[in-house]
């Protein structure tokens, strides 16, 4: 049998797909082949939803019990934010997977090979896209175990699960940017958790931020995590929510806008 | 096969300070295999970077059966298959699986992509192991597959950085097998290389690289005579031995000194002239207590063709990619 009966010279067969078709088969291989690598460690899964199950569950039952909110049960409030936390850290995942590609050589095997230059980014982001959606069904699953509740209707929570998983996104290409930069996947980890810390914790996700001292109010009150969980919140929670959402919006948007140029940008030259 | 597969004219490339590639130029005729071989930092690598468009020039030209990397990159990587000096496999996924993933990215048709798939890992004695998990396989079974992923779309040329290193000599023995069959239907071939047998043994062509610039290039004959060929050491009885054999061992090159009682030369002949060398020694009643044959290495080619010793140069950062354990 011969391994390579092509002679030099000949043309090498292949699909010739449109530059859209072609980039689109090469985005779908490797959202595949990366959410087949989700799979295949469960443990990074386990991992990411663990977090958020016992940030639930201390929240809920242990800090719950101290924290005052106003007109609606603290689970009700807790669990929006939950949500937008619970994406935010799951994005990590994009830094330190595409940091484990540049390690073992795989994006450099990727850029000699002619498929869409775009594929890789957005393969990435796509699969943690789909990644989000399991994780965060599985959160509203936790939630309503331990007596959360949509006072609002099914579309209004589809809505609010919509911005969740678009928030999520958008900082899949935050922390694409990020793995690209560090190169490694600890030091993606790392450099991930000072950029999350404080948009989790100095954030309206977990309590009201009327009692942060005022300095803090300013940022908590108007940091993408508060107004993302404060949008799903008015949606799940009744009440006006077109003002949230515009906000929570306009914050992914702008984010993507920087974000993406930057990732690519810094992809092209990351070699 | 006549023609030329790849061209290279004065191809620079820097890393701020570093001039990893100075002005190099050099071409592979197409169905042969080409050696780059050179020490770590020597700008090997960079040069394969540049060739499988994953970098760009700083200046000159590189193209590959005709198609210029920067200007017609796309084209250029539907010809070229890469494997690099690491085995660059996704640890997740299944042998089979990888191979399949790059038939999707290569474009290949769909309905042939299981199939070759399927050719590559019988080809690479991966069959057993194709639906395994590739964290589990070992370094060689890695490099292997790393191989076959980079023939998936049947490249017409082939480059292989360091194809070797880390593989042990039976690992090395098939790979060389493998390649020569690659070449005997019609596939070009680059390789790099530290090891100078190597080259010896599968280039049809050496370029010698240092610092960025081409020292040395020729048939593997041609920069075997210029760099001396076989050297062989013969320690004798005693001294005044020694110092007897010297004079009738002048006759089958140069000596490269004598240690006491062990005289070293330089053999013209290779190994051919061996036993030739022992029947003069016998003829003058020497008798040798041990006899080493060493074939040069790059370092004794470095040190002829530059004055020096084959260090390597500290290589920046972008060369060697992120933070890769053992490189």
């Amino acid at each position: 049998m011969t391994l390579n009966a092509i002679a030099a010279a000949t043309p090498i067969e292949h699909r010739g797909l449109g530059r859209l078709a072609s980039a689109a088969s090469d985005i779908l291989a490797l959202t595949g082949r990366n959410l087949l690598g989700y799979r295949r460690v469960p443990q990074l899964l386990v991992f990411s939803t663990i977090q958020p199950v016992i940030f639930v569950l201390l929240f809920r039952y242990v800090f719950g019990g101290a924290i005052r909110v106003t007109g609606v049960s603290y689970v009700d409030f807790l669990m929006p934010g939950i949500f937008t936390q619970t994406v935010l850290f799951g994005a990590m995942t994009t830094a330190v997977g595409l940091a484990t590609d540049l390690n073992t050589g795989l994006l450099e095997r990727f850029r000699s090979l002619p498929m869409a230059r775009s594929a890789v980014l957005a393969g990435r982001t796509a699969a943690d896209l789909a990644r989000n959606v399991f994780v965060v069904a599985l959160m509203a699953a936790v939630g309503f175990a331990v007596g959360f509740r949509v006072h609002t209707g099914v579309p209004q929570f589809a809505a609010g699960l919509a911005l969740v998983l678009l928030f999520g996104y958008v900082f899949s290409w935050v922390f694409a940017t990020v793995g690209l930069w560090v190169r490694d996947p600890e030091a993606a980890q790392a450099a991930a958790f000072p950029v999350i810390a404080p948009l989790v914790f100095a954030s309206s996700a977990f309590v009201p931020v009327s009692t942060m001292p005022g300095w803090l109010q300013v940022f908590a009150e108007h940091q993408p995590v508060s107004v993302t969980a404060s949008a799903v919140r008015a949606l799940v929670l009744g009440g006006s929510a077109t003002s949230d959402v515009v906000q929570a919006l306009a914050w992914s948007a702008g984010i993507l806008l920087v974000f993406v140029p930057l990732a690519v940008w810094r992809y092209q030259r990351t070699a | 096969m006549n023609g030329t597969a790849v061209a290279v004219e004065g191809l620079t490339k820097r890393y701020g300070e570093v001039v990893a590639l100075d002005g190099v130029s050099f071409s592979v005729p197409a169905g042969t295999i080409l050696g780059l071989l050179g020490p770590n930092g020597a700008g090997k690598t960079t040069a394969v970077r540049v060739l499988t468009t994953i970098i760009r020039p700083d200046a000159g030209h590189a193209s590959v059966l005709g198609y210029d990397v920067v200007r017609d990159a796309a084209s250029v990587r539907y010809r070229i298959g890469l494997a690099g000096q690491y085995a660059a496999v996704d640890g997740n996924l299944t042998g089979r699986e990888n191979l399949r993933l790059i038939g999707r990215l290569t474009q290949i048709p769909r309905g042939r992509i299981a199939a070759r798939a399927d050719e590559l890992l019988e080809r690479f004695e991966l069959a057993d192991a194709a639906d395994r998990v590739v964290r589990t396989y070992s370094g060689g079974m890695r490099r292997r597959l790393d191989l076959a992923a980079a023939l998936v779309h049947q490249p017409p040329v082939l480059f292989l950085d360091e194809p070797t290193t880390g593989l042990d000599p039976h690992g090395r023995l098939e790979l060389w097998d493998i390649l020569r069959e690659l070449v005997a239907d019609g596939t070009t071939v680059l390789l790099t290389t530290q090891y100078l047998d190597e080259a010896d043994r599968l280039a049809h062509s050496i370029v010698v690289v240092d610092r960025g610039r081409i020292i040395a290039e020729g048939t593997p004959s041609e920069l075997k005579a210029r760099v001396g060929s076989t050297v062989i050491e013969i320690e004798l009885i005693d001294e005044a031995d020694a110092l007897r054999a010297e004079p009738l061992l002048a006759a089958f090159g140069a000596g490269c000194g004598r240690d006491g009682r062990t005289i070293c030369v330089k053999l013209q002949d290779g190994t051919h002239a061996l036993i030739d060398v022992l029947r003069t020694l016998d003829a003058a009643q020497l008798i040798p207590v041990t006899l080493a044959v060493r074939e040069p290495s790059l370092d004794d080619a470095f040190l002829t063709l530059t004055g020096r010793h084959a260090e390597p140069v500290d290589v920046p950062d972008r060369e060697t990619v992120g933070t890769r354990g053992g490189a």
